[in-house]
């Protein structure tokens, strides 16, 4: 059953741009990126657009859809107000290089920072004994498909340009709390993370876990349990040593 | 716009240039890297958006976690079986014997595999394994491997050069020197000059209209080494995945990973019977279950023999193909996939989390409570470049190719869990002989002239200068995607074949002369035109080699030829440019030596 869907999309470059309306032909079960990619078709050859794998599951497709940072290919035409057009526009935190498309450089920069998993000095050679209980935390933070939602949305750095050179963001909070519990990793990365990489910045606002399209609780798992850990360190060394060997313990699940 | 010898170059000169980050890609461009090559890494998208990130079921390699009676001989066997015995053998050994340490490799660099109750990598059942051998993380191992393996290239300090496409090669005399390319977000030209060239550029599926594949699947890494010189072997095999989704029709193709068969899910047709146990072939009989009852003792004890629902792909796609043309398919085309009769939905959950989350969203369907429709999709492509299966060099001097690109390892037909491993073997082989062959050149390293990047450049920039009445590269993509879907799928017959490759050569005259719209800065619409010219000579590959094989074999059917020919089990069709056309010939297939013969011929139990 097809209907004329009016689509209301940003198009422009660095130097400026506006909105242009579409006019599309939208059938059952289709999603945001069906109808963009009929739209390149049939009007707009030349619309920049990212996607891969169509499934929510390569993080290539955010933009905001209707104000709200979500995956294009997993946001079904069903689930917007019915009867009404329907805003994409580029994610706002990013700076834009043409249409939908903008330039997410900063958070490959973060990426370069965090120093690498480093296996502990009792266990240095892979395979190594983890037990599921023990890798699970770290597993749901692995789910991350670097869609960068959690980025766009965070207020530190959304109308903030100069909070970014200090600032990681949630994304990359997510990935010093899975080194950190992982069961077999030996570096410490907490004093970076409270000093250079801004875990201090977030006031727990959650936005950033409302938008994650892998569900992952990344205030509540990563960034409440990392701020903790980071006092432990800070204020604590009886703390963090009785902890540090309780954790040794629970890893090697003896 | 400004004609092409008023270019300007962006130049870059290394050791080894690595086309692709996938898998094979990246782990290439760490060997290299820690072979003290000066390496860059190149890819079409973002940095771990490659098709490795959708991989979901699991890495096959016999590390005998969970079955102590597992080890390298079987996994052998199993691969070469799989491929209908058309595999290059010592390709199929190496990865049997490398894929465990590879996958440890991976543990060492961070990567979490789930477990087994005594702290192990676990390992899951997959179609065609004998015993239990996929490393996996839920249904999102492929996320796993390629986040593993880009944390990995990034924290060596590897370049990246990300959302540049390459176009072409460049040569000096006979060897590699460079390859020539465009950013995507400027348009702007990029010439990179190297010694040694690795394609790690996936596969080729979106010539497909119903494929799993995403646009990045239109075969450059086939097509640059096609017009390099280089030789593809293997091409009418194409894997068509049994279970794609087929409704609704936005998401038809999509994947259905085979774990879902794997752990425990059986296939119905429309009237609730398990078909499949009607379609075991003779060369399967004696280890395929043939009671639903020993089926399902299988999956708990590997005493018994293993369901026919878990055979290798290309039985059960055509399967399921004859089942809907018989009429007893699903309302959308398809046949039923159940695991929520047989399962507890924790059970699906915990094992399956990315497929239910899938079906929910993309189809409202529950895989808990109710069935899913499914019918086959265009997937993976066994052909590719013909290589030195130890060191990953074609027959160009400098040029290498490792992963989906490359061909060989998977024969007529690949199994699951086998790409992976298959990334990670031959991407660091690839890697390394890339590395120490640049190393050991002598006379110098070949040069990159600048009337090659010119005359890039030029095809380059060619759609820009057509007339606008013509066809949009939209328009030809979708007429090339029915031609292929419609002649060249999983049946086939001369008469179809021959009807397809007229097919091309009119596509051919339309996509040369497509017009674009815009600039070239961030243009889909150009990348698309400029995309059209390889998936066409890639088409053409896989109907001309198919037109040749007169015989049905793995991703290979022949309606007439229907049966497998043991003159045909010694050939391999090798494809070729010749003058700017594609042409085939037979090659005789290496043969194992006498204690790997032995192994394939051993019985299942
Ligand atoms: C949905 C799905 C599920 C799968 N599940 C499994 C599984 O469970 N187990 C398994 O073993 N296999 C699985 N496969 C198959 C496997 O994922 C692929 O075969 C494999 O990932 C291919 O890896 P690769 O490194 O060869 O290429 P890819 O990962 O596809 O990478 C190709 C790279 O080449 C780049 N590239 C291409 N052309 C150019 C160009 N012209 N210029 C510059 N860069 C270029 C791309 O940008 C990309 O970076 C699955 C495939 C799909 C589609
Ligand atoms: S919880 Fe913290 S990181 Fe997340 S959006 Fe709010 S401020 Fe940003
Ligand atoms: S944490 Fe979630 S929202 Fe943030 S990048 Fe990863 S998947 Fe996207
Ligand atoms: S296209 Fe991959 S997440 Fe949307």
């Amino acid at each position: 059953m097809s209907y004329q869907l009016v689509l209301r999309i940003w198009r422009g470059d660095s130097s400026g741009g506006d909105f242009v309306h579409y006019e599309v032909p939208a059938d059952e079960g289709e999603v945001v990126l069906d109808v963009v990619h009929k739209t390149q078709a049939l009007f707009a050859g030349d619309l920049a657009v990212r996607w891969n794998c169509k499934a929510g599951k390569c993080g290539s497709c955010s933009a905001e859809i209707n104000g709200v940072p979500r995956l294009m290919c997993m946001t079904k035409l069903s689930s917007l107000p019915a009867g009404r057009a329907v805003t994409i526009t580029p994610l706002r935190t990013f700076p834009v290089i043409k249409d939908l498309v903008t330039d997410v450089s900063f958070n490959y920069e973060k990426a370069r920072q965090v120093p690498a998993f480093s296996a502990q000095p009792d266990q240095p050679v892979a395979p190594f004994t983890m037990y599921q209980e023990d890798v699970e935390r770290s597993q749901e933070f692995r789910k991350c498909i670097e869609c960068w939602l959690c980025q766009d949305t965070c207020h530190v750095i959304r109308d903030h340009e100069e909070n970014k050179p200090h600032f990681a963001g949630p994304r990359f909070f997510i990935r010093y709390a899975e080194l950190d519990m992982h069961p077999n990793d030996g570096l410490d990365r907490k004093k970076l993370l409270q000093e250079t990489q801004g875990l201090g910045y977030c006031n727990i606002t959650k936005c950033c876990t409302e938008v994650c399209p892998e569900h992952i609780k990344i205030t509540d798992n990563a960034i409440i349990a990392m701020k903790e850990r980071v006092v432990d360190v800070k204020y604590d060394p009886v703390v963090k040593f009785f902890g540090r060997r309780r954790a040794g313990r629970e890893k090697r699940g003896s | 716009m400004p004609a092409a010898d008023q270019e300007t170059y962006e130049r870059h000169s290394y050791d080894v240039v690595v086309i692709g980050a996938g898998g094979a890609g990246l782990r290439a461009a760490i060997a290299a890297h820690e072979s003290g090559a000066r390496t860059a890494l190149i890819c079409k998208s973002l940095l771990g958006k490659a098709h490795t990130v959708m991989a979901e079921g699991g890495i096959a390699a016999a590390m005998a976690n969970l079955w102590p009676e597992d080890n390298w001989q079987v996994h052998f066997r199993d691969t070469m079986r799989g491929g209908k015995l058309l595999n290059h053998w010592r390709m199929a050994e190496l990865h049997a014997k490398e894929a465990p340490d590879r996958v440890y490799e991976l543990e060492q660099w961070g990567a979490l595999f789930d477990r087994t109750p005594d702290g192990k990598i676990s390992q899951r059942d997959f179609g065609g394994h004998r015993y239990a051998r996929l490393a996996h993380v839920g249904d999102r191992t492929g996320l796993e491997m390629i986040r593993t393996l880009q944390q990995r290239a990034v924290s060596l300090g590897i370049d990246v050069f990300m959302e540049l496409t390459v176009t072409e090669l460049l040569k000096d005399g006979g060897k590699v020197s460079g390859a020539f390319g465009y950013w995507r977000e400027s348009g702007r030209f990029v010439v990179f000059e190297a010694p040694a060239i690795v394609l790690a550029t996936g596969g080729i599926g979106k010539s497909w209209r119903v494929t799993s594949n995403s646009w990045e699947y239109t075969g450059d890494g086939h097509a640059l080494a096609l017009r390099a010189g280089a030789t593809l072997l293997n091409m009418e095999f194409v894997q068509f995945h049994p279970t794609g989704m087929v409704w609704p029709p936005a998401v038809r193709g999509l994947l259905v990973t085979e774990s879902v068969r794997g752990d425990g899910g059986a296939l119905l047709n429309s009237e609730g019977k398990r078909f499949m146990f009607d379609y075991i072939p003779e060369f399967f009989k004696a280890e395929t279950a043939d009671s639903p009852e020993e089926a399902d003792r299988w999956y708990t004890d590997k005493r018994n023999r293993r369901p026919p629902d878990l055979l290798p792909r290309d039985e059960v796609a055509r399967a399921i193909n004859n089942e809907v043309k018989s009429g007893r398919g699903s309302p959308h085309g398809g046949v039923f996939l159940d695991i929520a009769s047989r399962r507890s939905p924790e059970f699906i959950k915990k094992r399956l989390p990315s497929m239910y989350q899938q079906f929910m969203e993309l189809a409202g369907v529950d895989i808990t409570k109710e069935p899913m429709e499914i019918a086959p999709t265009c997937h993976y492509v066994m052909g590719g470049v013909e290589v030195d299966p130890d060191s990953q060099m074609s027959v160009v001097p400098g040029l290498f190719a490792a992963g989906e690109v490359a061909g060989g390892m998977h024969g007529a037909n690949r199994l699951g869990g086998n790409s992976l491993s298959d990334l990670l073997v031959f991407g660091k082989r690839a890697g390394e002989h890339a590395a120490e062959y640049g190393a050991a050149l002598a006379g110098g390293r070949p040069k990159v002239s600048t009337a090659s990047a010119h005359d890039a450049a030029e095809i380059a920039l060619a759609p820009f200068a057509h007339d606008q009445g013509h066809d949009n590269p939209y328009s030809v993509h979708q007429e090339l995607q029915a031609v292929m879907q419609d002649l060249v799928g999983i049946i086939r017959t001369e008469h179809e074949l021959r009807l397809a490759l007229d097919r091309l050569v009119e596509l051919r005259a339309k996509a040369a002369a497509v017009a674009v719209e815009g600039n070239r800065q961030y243009n889909p619409g150009w990348h698309l035109a400029l995309d059209l010219r390889n998936m066409l000579v890639v088409s053409e590959s896989v109907a001309r080699a198919a037109l040749e094989r007169q015989e049905s074999r793995g991703g290979h059917t022949r309606d007439d030829f229907p049966m497998s020919d043991p003159y045909w089990a010694t050939q391999n069709v090798v494809v070729e440019l010749k003058e700017g056309t594609v042409s085939v010939r037979r090659q005789p297939l290496p043969q194992p030596p006498a204690e790997l013969a032995k192994l394939l011929e051993e019985e299942a139990h």
